[in-house]
């Protein structure tokens, strides 16, 4: 277990109420999936876990006691939904900013750099601006990123979503190899129920705003994954399901 | 932790990605010099103003205007060659002005900025009098500033700084406000240091901002020493441009005049393109307004 989210609430200074008694486990290595509809709170939920904001209500508590701080810098890694690339950076000092940031030796920092550009396979590609790259190359700038610290939970934020079907396939293809390899914890929130069951080892179903977890599906299909579950009759099923519960979770 | 295999056909196969890589090659791509196009670009405008002197110069002589009403092109090109020799140092005395100003007004921009950048509550408290400083016209306090300040240079710095600083303040203020919301997120997320927001973030996401501002400047502190010449020319001790042509508008002069004014014109559109030029040079490789769209 990583952390527990316990009766969290969240409203935010303008009234809204974007949380109301959200109970959620994050397990050590799983890879987990927020569903819910649009502006459920399902990026909230990710905010709060990455300390980018405080609970109004309820407690996240933290594997290792330390309750409060939650995990040291660096063991989280953030996909956001857009690329947030400094666009005057190269590809190269993109991917090395969380390693300026804290100050990381510079030969320590290149070794690290070259891995993560490599995980995403950008290798070539390390003195190009952000803009001279296409939407798919800039999410895997953005992912190497996050990986460049080594990050024990890895939380991303709709990070495909506005991305083209096939690149997003291909997407989710290389994050599924990744993980298989490094399982790191991942938190992955999105409005597809196609993408959430070919990603995730369990999903959570969000209702609309105010977001709790409505119910839970474990996807109970093997890893690694690859294009084949994408068509198996297993898949659909799957789908069928998380279908039904999102449309129970959206009614209640 | 090594590369994955599995990842590496997807080097450039991003659904759409494909096409986009192979035309930008990875690297920003060195931009070809199109000396024939800019050439071609050029012509209209010099074509309109060889065209615009030749009817100027016809209809002086046609109509037998005298010289001290409107001298004729040849007759002011005629005097700027003949008086360079009192022309020239003139100019060198309302650049060095309107150069100092402008750094002043930069260096000074600048940090006001950064001043107003570190909190609303400074902000707001400040910018109003930022804001009196720009709208009061610099014709109206002028005398009192050559008053107060003995030294005439310090004062017409001290005018034409007045002129040029507020945009650089307005436009680096907004700029260091304009950082990306996600990526002060993501900075927040890596425990990044005040210090380290602006140096690595705000900094770079104002400078945009700040060169539109010192551009706009550039021709405002040429504006603010030729007016504070103007003003201080009166009192007949400075010999900047403007002087000049007080002079000779007092001496009937005209020609003479014709071509000090045409020598501040000069100026004023050298240090747009300087500054223009600064700004692509800087901007080149990542902002939208110095990079050629594609497609």
């Amino acid at each position: 277990m990583i952390a527990r989210l316990r009766q969290v609430d969240k409203i935010y200074a303008n009234g809204v109420v974007a949380l109301r008694g959200l109970d959620l486990d994050v397990g050590e290595g799983e890879f987990l999936s927020l569903l819910g509809p649009s502006g459920c709170g399902k990026s909230t939920v990710l905010r709060l876990v990455a300390g980018l904001g405080e609970v109004s209500g309820g407690r996240i508590e933290w594997a290792g006691g330390n309750g409060r701080t939650g995990l040291p810098r660096g063991d989280i890694g953030f996909v956001f939904q857009e690329p947030t690339l400094m666009p005057w950076a190269t590809v190269w000092k993109n991917v090395q900013l969380p390693l300026t940031l804290r100050g990381v030796p510079l030969e320590e920092a290149a070794a690290r750099g070259r891995e993560a550009i490599g995980m995403v396979g950008l290798e070539g590609f390390e003195h190009a601006y952000p803009r001279q790259l296409s939407g798919g190359m800039k999410m895997r700038v953005s992912i190497a990123r996050a990986l460049v610290t080594h990050p024990r939970l890895l939380l991303m934020d709709e990070p495909f979503a506005s991305l083209d079907e096939i690149t997003r396939f291909k997407l989710d293809n290389d994050l599924l190899v990744l993980w298989a390899r490094q399982r790191w914890t991942v938190v992955f929130v999105t409005h597809s129920v196609y993408e959430s069951v070919y990603l995730s080892t369990r999903i959570a179903v969000m209702t609309a705003r105010p977001g709790r977890a409505a119910s839970e599906v474990t996807i109970e299909a093997p890893t690694p994954r690859d294009e084949s579950f994408r068509t198996s009759p297993l898949y659909n099923e799957y789908c069928r399901h998380v279908s039904a519960r999102l449309a129970e979770a959206i009614r209640s | 932790m090594s590369s994955l295999p599995s990842t590496e056909p997807t080097r450039a196969a991003d659904g759409a990605g494909v096409g986009e890589l192979e035309t930008t090659s990875a690297v920003a791509p060195p931009r070809r010099v199109d000396l024939w196009g800019a050439g071609r670009r050029a012509l209209p405008p010099v074509a309109i103003g060889v065209a615009g002197l030749v009817v100027w110069e016809l209809f002086v002589r046609l109509n037998h205007i005298p010289y001290y009403i409107l001298p004729g092109p040849l007759l002011v090109m005629g005097a700027l060659v003949k008086d360079w020799g009192t022309l020239y140092p003139s100019l060198l005395v309302t650049l060095a002005i309107t150069g100092a100003a402008l750094l002043v007004a930069t260096v000074a921009g600048v940090a006001i900025a950064i001043l107003f950048a570190q909190s609303r509550w400074i902000e707001s408290s400040l910018f109003p009098y930022a804001v009196i400083l720009q709208v009061t016209p610099v014709v109206a306090i002028a005398p009192l500033i050559i008053i107060w300040v003995k030294n005439i240079p310090l004062a017409l710095l001290i005018c034409a700084w007045i002129v040029a600083f507020f945009p650089i303040v307005s436009n680096t203020t907004l700029g260091l406000n304009s950082a990306d919301h996600n990526l002060l997120n993501l900075f927040q997320l890596y425990g990044a240091s005040r210090r380290q927001v602006f140096w690595y973030l705000r900094l770079p996401s104002a400078m945009p901002y700040f060169l539109g501002g010192l551009r706009i400047s550039g021709g405002l502190a040429l504006i603010g020493a030729v007016v504070a010449e103007f003003v201080a020319g009166t009192g007949g001790v400075q010999s900047g441009l403007a002087y000049r042509v007080l002079e000779s508008g007092y001496t009937m002069q005209i020609p003479r005049m014709f071509a000090a004014l045409f020598m501040i014109t000069c100026s004023g559109i050298l240090i747009f393109l300087g500054l223009t030029a600064l700004s692509h040079l800087v901007l080149r490789t990542w902002h939208e307004s110095a990079v050629r769209r594609e497609g």
